[in-house]
């Protein structure tokens, strides 16, 4: 209690200094003058009477600090005091402290955009109810390889698992890669927009509810119910400027009326690897898909959503469906039918493929921050060097050794606060930067500077201050503090020592800026592997567009074949269009579908005679449109459409799988779900599905015909391709009015945007291996000229005495290479075990590639020759009698 | 007394002032300082200077208050008076005191009677 007032009133007494040192002295005045009054009254002179009264009272000085001690809080004023004297160090040398505070700054900045994003990205929980007891399920075959286990699943399996999970999971399903085509309507124009197919229980189990409006109930969620629908906020917003009446109005999806029952909350973003991330619309499955579809176990269009109950992991619960699902394919032995169940949470789900990058990302930041630590202790150590006859005297005077340190330190607080401060808002612009960038990464929305943020600063900046502060206060060496008063100013020896503890910081921010360099190179290879990667057609001037035909409106094949067919010979009329066709799904535009499939002509012995191949529907002029070469047989005549749909051609891949050493043109390969058919009439050039992944086996069908709906035109152009998507654009609303054009495109920008990661990735390491190879360089300089200065003295006599000037040059250089050489070799050493770490990240390239790792040694080699040339050259170039005149 | 037991000398100074301060009420600096070496005679010899930082550390305690008056001399000075917990400590610490007091003194007495 006590403690408590007196420290109340002794930091209020911060505040009245000047009125209180007043009334003090007024207060010791009256004393004495008192004191005097009374001796005068006893018979003394007034001379006398003053002298007896100032020696009763005492030192007066010393009262008055003993007063002042007792009354401020001394220690806070000691700060105040090593603040005022930090800050005008400082400001006496404004180079230093520049340079310090920029690479503080610059350290830091990038620390704290790179928390905040991970924060955000990584860490911050799904906004659903209980996010932590949320599970994405999935399933793949056993032979499935590493990075292939979270695969899409089938329906059939899911109500299986479902019964079986009964009391320990709530299970829902989703499809989140649906579309559908947004009729025109009021002044809107057509749109096509991503959609999900959810089961009733979906939005309970994740524990959202609908702002507006009502969820599904089992009841909409069947296939003779009428058609629902339930918006995004998003869409809600955009499309019906947020209007609250919006409930019970229809919505016409693919040309068919759909009862608008709900809207949901802005924070509803279902994520995942096969989400787009910006579903508008959902709807139930049951009413959606197929009874076929909701039921097969060999079509994977679903991923499953589970809550696991009170108590229950998710061990545990795919420790329960794992037997259903190998008892299903025990009876199932298809290919496509699936053994093994695998999942992960959903938040994992949400982010599993920005977590290696991040957290690379995030590493490459810190060993950032930790060279600019150690640049700026560097820089202060010599500092401290420079002053150290001010400490040496000070120390003799009584200084205490803390008080120095503290110095040491509250300079070092200064810089880092400085870098702070500067540095949040480098990470300001830097996410501002990101959002604009990477607008693909999830949840980048949501990344912004809070007081999380500014608490992560604040522990950065001080962690900063103490690790530079301490490293250069610990380089004043007590034992020499009076030694360097005693010989004078020829200081050769004592110097040996703090040198060698800046070459040991320098030898530790080589081997770090080495496994930056590293890293950047490994990843820049990868990157630019991806991009040399052969599509299998010529990228340049290729546009593309979607176009989806609704079963409601085009309700047979006929009709649907004859647009398509209208389309495409419009299409190539437009001027400067060179060339145009139809395709179901582009070259490098993902999975596009695929089907197992057996070889007619092959009597079935072996396991593998069924083959997962991939499927595209063409129109007979694409592969001349895309410069797809055909190597054997023909394309597809102009009636072979309709009924006369079954025949294809595949790729040189799948000629190989199915037919080795054989001619295909004329085999048969029969669709194992329909038990379709078709005739070989052609073998063509391969094309790439996924610009990162591996060749596919691929068949080509006819688009008009085989039930494609959905088309996507690519037309080839000498120059300026983009100009091009008006008019065809203009022209499929002339068609159909309500038939919205969407992901227009041009094959360039489209693998551009698939490689965005990549780039980033390698980009952004390969700025802070430049940085830091920056700063490492300038470190390594300072070492070595403040070395040489240091031995000036030295170097003069031996330049007096007759050394060899190139001999002099060599030891300097040999000198200063030397931490060099160790800290490369450490730092190769170290990359070797760290290059593991980012190999999901690299694309054909191996983690310990000899070229980088010989390149990287080279080029920090070179650039420690160049560091070290300088401050050589000048001592070879001493003039003796300047050196020994100097000091 | 709160404050540094170790300093018998501190904890002595400021009974001594509360007690000062109790028998002749709101009284300034100088007084009690002169009061104190009165009282104790010659066996204190107190730098009168000192009695500030104690009269200080009393106030911020809240023991004693403080304000300003006219001395006898009509000087300004500030004058410096109980306050109830100040009283309270003050019986606190004089009971505290006499008891420490007695004890050694009876101990000192058997220890020198043994000397005998």
């Amino acid at each position: 209690m006590d403690r408590i007032r007196i420290l109340l009133s002794r930091c209020a007494a911060l505040f009245r200094k000047k009125k209180l040192d007043a009334r003090l002295d007024e207060e010791l005045n009256a004393h004495v003058d008192l004191a005097v009054a009374e001796n005068v009254r006893r018979g003394m002179t007034a001379d006398e009477a003053r002298t007896a009264a100032l020696r009763a009272f005492g030192g007066v000085t010393q009262t008055r600090e003993n007063y002042r001690v007792q009354r401020g809080l001394p220690w806070l004023e000691q700060i105040a005091r090593d603040l005022r004297y930090g800050c005008r160090t400082l400001y006496r040398t404004p180079g230093f402290t520049t340079t310090a505070i920029l690479v503080m700054a610059l350290g830091i900045g990038a620390n704290v955009a790179i928390f905040s994003i991970v924060r955000t990205v990584l860490l911050n929980p799904l906004p659903y109810r209980d996010p932590q007891q949320l599970v994405a399920l999935y399933s793949h075959n056993s032979d499935a390889g590493k990075g292939h286990q979270f695969a899409p699943i089938d329906a059939g399996s899911f109500f299986e698992w479902k019964q079986a999970a009964q009391g320990t999971a709530e299970m829902a399903l989703i499809s989140p890669f649906q579309n559908y085509n947004v009729s025109a309507e009021g002044n809107q124009l057509p749109e096509k927009v991503d959609a999900a197919w959810v089961s009733a229980n979906f939005f309970s189990t994740l524990g959202v509810q609908p702002t507006l409006g009502r969820s599904f109930s089992s009841f909409d969620d069947r296939p003779e119910a009428g058609a629902t629908a339930i918006l995004s906020h998003s869409f809600w917003k955009r499309r019906y400027g947020a209007d609250p009446n919006v409930v019970g109005r229809n919505i016409w999806l693919d040309a068919r009326p759909y009862t608008i029952i709900g809207v949901m909350p802005e924070s509803l973003v279902f994520l995942g690897p096969f989400s787009s991330g910006k579903i508008q619309v959902w709807t139930p499955a049951s009413h959606e898909a197929s009874s076929f579809l909701m039921s097969t176990f060999e079509d994977h269009e679903f991923i499953a959503v589970a809550r696991l109950a009170q108590g229950v992991t998710l061990p545990q619960l795919l420790g329960r469906l794992d037997p259903i699902q190998a008892q299903i394919k025990a009876q199932h032995p298809q290919t496509s039918v699936r053994s093994v169940t695998s999942g992960r949470s959903l938040l994992d789900d949400a982010v599993q493929d920005y977590k290696t990058p991040l957290y690379v990302l995030f590493a490459a930041t810190g060993c950032v921050l930790l060279i600019a630590c150690i640049n700026v202790a560097g820089l202060l150590v010599a500092r401290a060097a420079a002053r150290r006859k001010e400490h040496a005297i000070r120390t003799a005077l009584g200084g205490s050794r803390m008080r120095l340190v503290r110095e040491r330190v509250m300079e070092s607080m200064l810089l880092s606060t400085g870098g702070g401060l500067l540095g949040v808002m480098l990470a300001a612009a830097a996410l501002r930067w990101l959002e604009h960038v990477r607008p693909d990464m999830r949840r980048v929305e949501g990344i912004h500077l809070d007081w999380t943020a500014v608490a992560f600063t604040a522990a950065v900046v001080i962690l900063c201050a103490v690790f530079s502060g301490l490293i250069s206060a610990f380089s004043v060496d007590s034992h020499r503090i009076l030694a360097a008063l005693q010989d004078g100013s020829r200081t050769q020896a004592g110097t040996r020592g703090r040198a060698g503890l800046r070459q040991g910081l320098l030898f530790f921010e080589i081997s770090l800026t080495v496994v930056l360099l590293i890293g950047a190179g490994l990843l820049l290879k990868s990157y630019r592997h991806l991009r040399a990667t052969n599509l299998g057609v010529p990228v340049h001037n290729v546009l593309m567009m979607q176009v989806g035909l609704p079963d409601e409106r085009y309700k047979t094949a006929v009709e649907q074949v004859s647009f398509k067919e209208r389309l495409i010979e419009r299409v190539r009329a437009i001027p400067g269009v060179e060339s145009a066709a139809l395709v179901s799904t582009a070259p490098g535009q993902g999975w596009g579908g695929d089907r197992i499939v057996v070889v007619v002509e092959h009597p079935r012995l072996v396991k593998d005679a069924e083959i997962d191949m991939m499927v595209r529907g063409a129109d007979p002029g694409y592969f001349a449109a895309m410069n797809i070469p055909i190597i054997k047989g023909r394309t597809f005549a102009g009636d072979e459409k309709l009924s006369k749909d079954h025949v294809i051609l595949i790729g040189q891949q799948a000629a190989r799988i199915c037919f080795p050493g054989e001619d295909p043109i004329g085999k048969h390969l029969k669709i194992t779900l329909t038990g379709d058919i078709y005739e070989i009439i052609g073998v063509v050039g391969d094309t790439l599905y996924s610009i990162s992944d591996p060749v596919l086996p691929m068949m080509y069908m006819p688009i008009f015909g085989n039930g494609f709906s959905g088309v996507t035109i690519v037309l080839r152009s000498a120059h300026d391709v983009d100009v091009l998507a008006i008019p065809v654009e203009k022209l499929v609303s002339q068609l159909d009015r309500d038939l919205p054009v969407s992901g227009v495109m041009t094959l360039e920008e489209s693998l551009a945007k698939a490689t965005l990661g990549s780039q980033f990735d390698s980009m952004l390491v390969l700025g802070f291996a430049v940085i830091a190879l920056v700063l490492a360089a300038v470190g390594h300089y300072g070492v070595l000229a403040y070395l040489v200065t240091q031995q000036t003295s030295e170097i003069g006599i031996r330049i007096a005495l007759g050394a060899q000037r190139g001999q002099i040059l060599r030891n300097i250089l040999f000198d200063g290479i030397r931490p060099a050489l160790a800290g490369i070799a450490a730092g190769l050493l170290v990359s070797a075990a760290a290059v593991r770490l980012i190999g999901s990240m690299l694309y054909e390239t191996e983690p310990l590639d000899p070229g980088i790792f010989a390149a990287v040694a080279g080029v920090f080699l070179l650039v420690a020759v160049v560091a070290c040339l300088m401050p050589a050259w000048r001592a070879a170039r001493l003039d003796p009698v300047q050196a020994l005149r100097s000091e | 007394m709160g404050g540094n037991k170790a300093d018998v000398l501190q904890g002595t100074l400021d009974l001594m002032v509360l007690k000062t301060l109790e028998s002749l009420g709101p009284l300034h600096g100088y007084g009690i300082a002169r009061r104190i070496e009165q009282v104790s005679g010659e066996t204190i010899q107190l730098n009168q200077g000192t009695i500030y930082p104690a009269l200080l550390r009393l106030e911020q305690k809240g023991w004693i208050k403080s304000e300003w008056g006219m001395s006898e001399t009509n000087r300004r000075a500030r004058f410096y008076s109980l306050s109830r917990t100040g009283r309270k400590q003050m019986e606190r610490a004089t009971e505290n005191w006499e008891r420490v007091a007695s004890t050694m003194a009876r101990f000192l007495a058997q220890a020198s009677s043994e000397t005998n």
